[in-house]
């Protein structure tokens, strides 16, 4: 079944239309990968997904995104739901200046859960699942700024997790680490596939090959091109996805 | 080559000069306020000087509590009332103002920190003080009260202002970070922003305690001056006015003029350690 169905979808930054007519169904408890060059509007589409583009002053669109079979974009939708039900991880690690326990139980807390052996709890099992448990079960109170930065990107995806989501959106989550991290980061995805729906916008054509069970390809807003990873990656129906992953651009 | 050096080196003496010249008033102000306020507190006695509850110069009385309270209860008074009101006009100058209002709101507290604190005691004298005195029907509405309300506009300025640019500096990938977890921009801002600012958030309060506290002009003016010990509704006199109004007709070498003097080397430490607490709160901000 597709977690998120996205129709005909249209996205302008004032006069300048990012994305082009996007229709994609993306699977649940799997792994996509959104590829393509700098400014193809890979990002902006990962961003449609749980409205983050609502704070972009300006942006306007046009089609349909559903995500179980409702439109996100209807008028009746309360945005902060869709967006705990939708967690996001950053391109650059972002823990909040406060302690590793605080970081992670700030999403619960805010969602109304007060007391405190449930937020220990949620705190334990959401470090366990980013695999990051083991490393900072003796140091909740420390600052999570003290951490290394592949540290904190699993803090981040811990703490995405710690509101329950069902989809996880991570924008480039590896593109400010180091390989060692990387790789934990990816062996982490696919742990977590299991559990979530995972869309992940890499510039790494590798990792996209590595981890990910769909991969779409977009160039200029457009999406050319959307299959199985191998499919894509093995038997490019499109010239131009042809092109870029045998590295002629990008 | 060596004659511009030369001048590189005239130049360098010049300016350690300058900054020697400031360093050097703030040691001889210190010195000269221990040494001419040490006498007084000698002569009447630190624990009454500094507890006693009557200060009536003519009559010998020397206790200043009376004026610490004033000054305390003030300040505390007007950071009570000045810090939510600063706090909150700086989260919607930095979160959620358009542009054009935000202008237009930063050009009037510019104006504000800029009007000079007589003009603010004329018009706590002519606006306030009968407003207070009709409010609660007293024979003078020149009060603690009136005091407070001055100093509470007089420091909103610094509150604002440098909690704001505390605010401004919390990067915006923390304010993403909590709206992607599904919290509302109000949430976001409490939670995250002034979270992650408040050590600056902290040393806006710590500026404006110390601008309320040193403070004479403007709460002379609307307080009523007599040395009472502090009511809200009642006329009070603080350290900073107590030596104003006394020091014209104190005779040269007399206890009374002594005494004002202790009086500014007790408002002088009350200072110190307000900037003492900038410094470790400044620090601890730098770490974080």
């Amino acid at each position: 079944m597709d977690a998120v169905t996205v129709e005909n979808l249209n996205l302008w930054y004032g006069d300048h239309q990012a994305l082009f007519d996007v229709n994609m169904g993306i699977p649940e408890k799997s792994i996509t990968a959104l590829i393509g060059p700098s400014g193809c509007g890979k990002s902006t589409f990962l961003k449609t997904l749980n409205r983050m583009n609502d704070l972009v002053k300006g942006c306007r669109i046009e089609g349909t995104v559903k995500f179980n079979d409702k439109d996100i974009y209807a008028p009746d939708v309360d945005v902060t739901l869709l967006r705990k039900k939708i967690g996001m991880v950053f391109q650059k690690p972002n823990p909040f200046p406060m302690s590793i326990y605080d970081n992670i139980a700030y999403g619960p807390r805010l969602h109304g859960i007060k007391s405190r052996s449930k937020l220990d709890e949620i705190v334990e099992t959401s470090l366990k699942q980013a695999a990051i448990w083991e490393e900072t079960k003796d140091s909740l109170k420390k600052s999570a700024l003290a951490m290394s930065g592949g540290q904190q990107q699993r803090l981040c995806i811990a703490r995405a997790i710690a509101v329950n989501p069902e989809v996880l959106l991570m924008d480039e989550p590896t593109s400010a680490l180091d390989p060692i991290s990387t790789g934990k980061i990816e062996d982490l995805s696919e742990t977590l596939k299991k559990q979530y729906t995972i869309i992940i916008v890499t510039h790494n054509m590798q990792q996209a090959v590595r981890i990910s069970d769909r991969t779409a390809f977009f160039l200029l807003g457009n999406m050319v091109e959307y299959g199985t990873t191998d499919q894509i990656f093995n038997t490019p129906q499109d010239k131009r996805t042809e092109d870029y992953i045998t590295g002629r651009f990008g | 080559m060596k004659q511009k050096q030369a001048k590189e080196t005239a130049i360098e003496i010049l300016f350690l000069i300058f900054g020697i010249v400031s360093v050097g008033f703030v040691l001889l102000i210190s010195v000269y306020l221990i040494i001419s306020g040490i006498p007084a507190i000698h002569e009447i006695g630190l624990g009454k000087f500094l507890f006693g509850k009557v200060w009536a110069s003519g009559q010998g009385q020397f206790g200043i509590l009376p004026f610490i309270l004033t000054s305390i209860y003030g300040t505390a008074g007007a950071i009570l009332l000045g810090v939510p009101l600063g706090l909150m006009t700086a989260i919607y100058l930095s979160k959620a103002a358009p542009k054009k209002l935000s202008n237009v709101i930063h050009s009037a507290i510019s104006l504000l920190a800029g009007i000079p604190s007589v003009v603010y005691g004329l018009v706590g004298m002519t606006i306030l003080v009968p407003a207070i005195q009709h409010a609660f029907r007293l024979s003078s509405g020149a009060c603690l009260l009136a005091a407070i309300l001055v100093l509470t506009v007089m420091i909103l300025p610094y509150i604002i202002n440098v909690s704001e640019t505390a605010l401004n500096a919390v990067p915006a990938e923390y304010e993403e970070a909590s709206l992607a977890l599904g919290a509302t921009e109000t949430e976001t801002w409490f939670r995250v922003s002034v979270k992650s600012a408040r050590s600056g958030i902290l040393a806006s309060i710590i500026q404006g305690t110390g601008r309320a506290i040193g403070e004479a002009m403007a709460i002379i003016m609307v307080s009523g001056n007599v040395a009472n010990m502090p009511k809200l509704l009642g006329s009070v006199r603080f350290l900073t006015t107590a030596i104003v109004s006394e020091m014209s007709y104190a005779s040269y070498g007399s206890l009374q003029r002594n005494a004002l003097f202790s009086i500014g080397l007790v408002l002088f430490l009350f200072i110190m350690l307000i900037n003492c607490l900038l410094r470790v709160v400044g620090r601890k901000g730098a770490d974080a």
